[in-house]
């Protein structure tokens, strides 16, 4: 460690100051050209999907994206004022993403005659509106990352009382047989996508104090070195509220993202590869043991293994949707049928669940490996973000809210793919939602923060 | 920490190297074999994205595709409505299609490689793709008085030009509308489609090439004398005993002739009386000294055994095997298991006609790109030469005979030579006939060669025969040709 966790704090203003005045801001420059391309891409094929459907532009549906681009350049100049070093190539990426979803979200509000407020798309870019306010909010209000590890167990407390909430009587609400939603009347989200931020500062919280103990080594057997039992606790009690998930909120996916997140934090924070074996025997066994008298967890493992076996097509639950997905990717081929000319609406769920499949129908093989490609860099960001970082915290934090991400695009794009078994998450950024949408952009304002600080205190040291 | 963070990303590297592979996997190596998946609709939709391509007679369109400002972009439209439903069958969005629109779909679609110029230019000038379209060698005036003479009857009848194996007319009733069912309400379809498939007529079956084939009876008979003459066993000139009944071998069965009694006066009969008078016990006769072998090598030679395409395909047609003496003297005069479409006996008169070559019968004339010029011109095609010009010649005078002086006098037109065999078939006992007539006309010069098939007696049980009822529907549309 090349610095001490109190050495920002003790700077002083002056020295921040001269700082700024120091730095060039080529970084922002950069982000700034990126945004306005990713602005462009995103409106010439708002423009092809209105060609290609009706023959004719919509004007107010581009407005509308352009007015999006200024929020979003919105959330730009604020970090001209609160992170200047943040990482330039983020916020392009994802408004680009973000802005893919939207065109293939309005494509199939055309082909389903959805228009004014009860077209997607609508929602979506009021959405994404809200989800780019809360960012900037984030980022102004979060200063100081390591302000975060401090309240680990108000997060945790947070984190599963989100996740619990649906399986609360009366505002739990179960759509497509997941019970992940809440109700409140006037609105209805996914607590369990913001519980996922609450769990990933939780884990990177704990794991930082408790890594000490969770790395001693324990009895040695079967030629493996094998954890302490007392050091079973806390893999134990996540693995239980993983399987509350899949038992009870019936979502295969959810349980091995939350899952899946911890036992990585728990290997980069121990260094001990053991602890992979360890979870995903614990989480072997109970999917197993569940797929045993749950139904829809059997229903989706045949219907994944047999997808074109005529049964499992036609059962309820069976893979339909699936078949019908792979059937939208094959009929894209390579280079797609081109925005508009393709028949994505026929899938059911083609703007949630589905989208990847839709934009394989109408951008090819080769718009799918662009959005592959446009997360990996992502991706690579987030972990280049965590490998330069000052604190162990912000490190756990940046590769926890980074494999959120990426896990979450291999269980949704995998599922579709027949890579796995189909699982109830959305696509981050691209498909239709209102809280995954929050829950991502606020990931987004956690990196850009942690990114800040790590070129800030770098900075520093050199001078 | 960073030596964990790096396998973590190594990790992640493999998960989304997994997703290129499953996605390279489904829209590169598996996409054509899912596109035609049956339950894959956009395959079904995009077919009908494309202006397919018209069926013409003459110059008048019989089948085209005008735009619809539904999904499905072009509606079909059979302008001749039940008429010519027989030979474009029907383009439906969800039970199938069937006959040349099935047959040509490739062509008509625009997707067969020699459109494969149009393709591109399609797509380099921007205009929408349009399937080629199909000339039919139909003759409307011909396929008119074909369907007109048949009325209500049920059955088929085929008109072919002897020479180049182009058909004339081709009818089947009862027919159907394929308006109906080229509509793009599919319930409304599906429910049309499953009345049409039940009725008891059966409108959706082509008989004259595809429905459940018929007892030839004695149009057979041309057959078993061509593999006579022409293998040089027998001439013209060879005799029989003429009993009135003839056991069956190791049976307690007689056969007899139509008359009830001896094929005409004397001890002994002819080929040539026996074939004008269409007596069963010399054929019965024949067909057993020629055995099985040889009569089936003829059979075939006249397109027995063999899907011939048209180009839509037509059933194969039976002459069985393995038979004992018994089956093999039924089998000589049509009966037994032996088991034709109309257009196989037609293409047996038309091989007589045309001096023992027998052309391949076809229906598309040229195959037309948008601008109708033409992709692929008519050229006649050889089947086969199933027996020689001097057996050709002696069959021609017999035939000739038989509808001049024999049992198929129905169907003579005075001025002309025609050439005729009738067929009055056994379905069993107390079964109604199939009534039956083929021949070419005028003899010496055939312009025609055609076949009539009239099912169920023609309404009248066992009372009518094929010179009663086919015979005068095959002048008709025999008068047709001849006037044009």
């Amino acid at each position: 460690m090349a610095l001490s966790p109190n050495s920002v704090d003790n700077s002083t203003i002056t020295e921040q100051l001269m700082l700024r005045l120091k730095v060039p801001t080529k970084l922002r420059n950069l982000e700034a050209t990126l945004i306005v391309f990713a602005m462009v891409v995103t409106s010439a094929a708002l423009a092809l999907v209105d060609l290609g459907t009706t023959g004719k532009l919509n004007p107010p549906i581009i407005g509308l994206t352009l007015g999006l681009g200024a929020i979003v350049l919105a959330m730009h100049v604020a970090q001209r004022f609160v992170a200047r070093d943040a990482d330039p190539l983020i916020l392009p990426i994802v408004t680009l993403l973000n802005g893919l979803g939207i065109v293939m979200i309005h494509r199939l509000d055309i082909s389903a005659g959805l228009t004014g407020w009860q077209a997607n798309a609508t929602r979506q870019m009021v959405w994404t509106a809200i989800a780019t306010v809360v960012a900037i909010a984030v980022i102004v209000t979060v200063r100081n990352h390591r302000v975060l590890q401090r309240y680990r167990y108000v997060w945790m407390l947070i984190g599963v009382i989100l996740l619990m909430l649906p399986l609360v009587p009366i505002i739990g609400v179960t759509i497509n047989g997941a019970r992940l939603w809440v109700d409140l009347g006037f609105v209805s989200f996914q607590p369990g996508e913001i519980g996922k931020i609450a769990l990933a500062l939780f884990f990177a919280g704990y794991l930082v104090t408790a890594r000490d103990s969770l790395s001693v080594v324990g009895k040695r057997m079967f030629g493996v070195t094998w954890p302490r039992i007392k050091d079973l606790g806390p893999i134990v009690i996540v693995w239980a509220l993983a399987m509350v998930v899949l038992i009870f909120q019936r979502d295969l996916g959810t349980s091995l993202l939350y899952f899946g997140l911890f036992l990585v934090l728990m290997y980069v924070a121990t260094g001990r590869a053991i602890w992979f074996v360890v979870g995903g025997g614990l989480f072997g066994t109970g999917a197993l043991v569940a797929s045993q008298f749950l139904t829809y967890v059997q229903g989706r493992f045949s219907a994944w293994l047999d997808s074109f076996n005529q049964a499992n097509y036609e059962a309820i639950g069976g893979s339909y949707q699936l078949v019908q997905g792979i059937f939208g990717f094959a009929s894209g081929g390579i280079i797609g049928t081109g925005l508009g000319a393709g028949h994505p609406g026929i899938v059911p769920l083609a703007e949630s669940d589905y989208i990847v499949a839709s934009l394989g129908e109408e951008l090819g093989l080769v718009g799918v490996f662009a959005i592959l490609s446009l997360y990996m860099l992502f991706v690579a960001r987030g972990i280049r973000i965590g490998i330069n970082g000052s604190d162990d915290f912000g490190r756990l934090l940046a590769v926890g809210l980074t494999f959120v991400i990426a896990l979450q695009v291999f269980i949704v794009i995998g599922g579709v793919t027949r890579v796995i078994p189909v699982t109830g998450l959305t696509t981050p950024f691209l498909a239709a939602g209102g809280s995954s949408l929050v829950a991502n952009w606020i990931i987004v304002a956690l990196l850009l923060r942690l990114s800040d600080t790590v070129r800030h205190q770098r900075e520093e040291v050199a001078s | 920490m960073i030596k964990e963070l790096g396998r973590v990303s190594i990790g992640i590297g493999v998960l989304f190297g997994a997703l290129f592979v499953s996605t390279t996997i489904i829209q590169v190596f598996q996409a054509d074999g899912l596109r035609v998946d049956p339950r894959n609709v956009r395959t079904l939709y995009d077919s009908y994205a494309t202006e397919r391509g018209s069926i013409l007679v003459g110059s008048t369109q019989i089948a085209e595709s005008v735009p619809s400002d539904d999904v499905y972009k072009y509606q079909r439209t059979y302008n001749g409505g039940g008429l010519y439903a027989p030979i474009t069958g029907y383009y439906t969005i969800n039970q199938g299609i069937s006959g040349l629109e099935f047959a040509m779909n490739d062509k008509l679609s625009g997707q067969s490689n020699s459109q494969f110029f149009d393709q591109v230019m399609s797509l380099v000038s921007g205009t929408d793709p349009r399937g080629a379209s199909i000339k039919l060698t139909v003759n409307a005036a011909i396929q008119q008085a074909a369907r007109d003479a048949l009325g209500n009857l049920t059955g088929a009848a085929i008109a072919i030009e002897p020479s180049t194996g182009r058909i004339l007319a081709l009818v089947s009733t009862p027919s159907f509308d394929p308006n109906d069912l080229a509509a793009h309400d599919t319930n409304a379809v599906a429910d049309k489609f499953h009345s049409l498939n039940s009725s008891s007529g059966t409108p959706l079956i082509n008989r004259a090439i595809a429905g459940d084939l018929y007892h030839p009876g004695s149009v057979f008979k041309l057959v078993v004398a061509a593999a006579a003459l022409d293998s040089g066993i027998m001439t013209e000139r060879s005799t029989f005993p003429n009993p009135a009944q003839l056991k069956l071998p190791l049976s307690d069965s007689h056969i007899e002739n139509w008359s009830g009694g001896t094929c005409g006066p004397g001890k002994v009969v002819s080929i040539a009386t026996a074939l004008r008078l269409s007596c069963n016990i010399p054929f019965a006769e024949i067909g057993a000294q020629l055995g099985e072998a040889r009569v089936r090598d003829y059979a075939e030679a006249f397109g027995f055994g063999a899907t011939v395409k048209i180009p839509m395909a037509a059933t194969p047609s039976v002459f069985p095997s393995g038979m004992d003496d018994a089956q093999l003297m039924l089998s000589s005069f049509g009966q037994f298991d032996v088991r034709v479409t109309p257009l196989q006996i037609a293409m047996v008169s038309s091989a007589v006609a045309n001096g023992g070559v027998l052309m391949a019968p076809t229906i598309v004339d040229s195959v037309l790109a948008r601008d109708l010029s033409p992709l692929a011109p008519f050229s006649p095609v050889q089947y086969s030469t199933p027996i020689s010009p001097t057996t050709a010649e002696t069959l021609r005078a017999m035939m000739v005979d038989d509808v001049a002086n024999g049992v198929a006098g129905g169907a003579r037109i005075p001025g002309i030579d025609v050439a005729g065999k009738t067929g009055t078939a056994e379905n069993g006992d107390g079964e109604p006939y199939t009534l039956w007539f083929t021949g070419f006309a005028p003899a010496d010069n055939p312009r025609v060669a055609l076949v009539v098939v009239v099912e169920n007696g023609g309404g009248q049980g066992q009372s009518a025969t094929g010179n009663t009822v086919a015979a005068p529907i095959a002048r008709k549309i025999l008068q047709a040709v001849l006037d044009q």
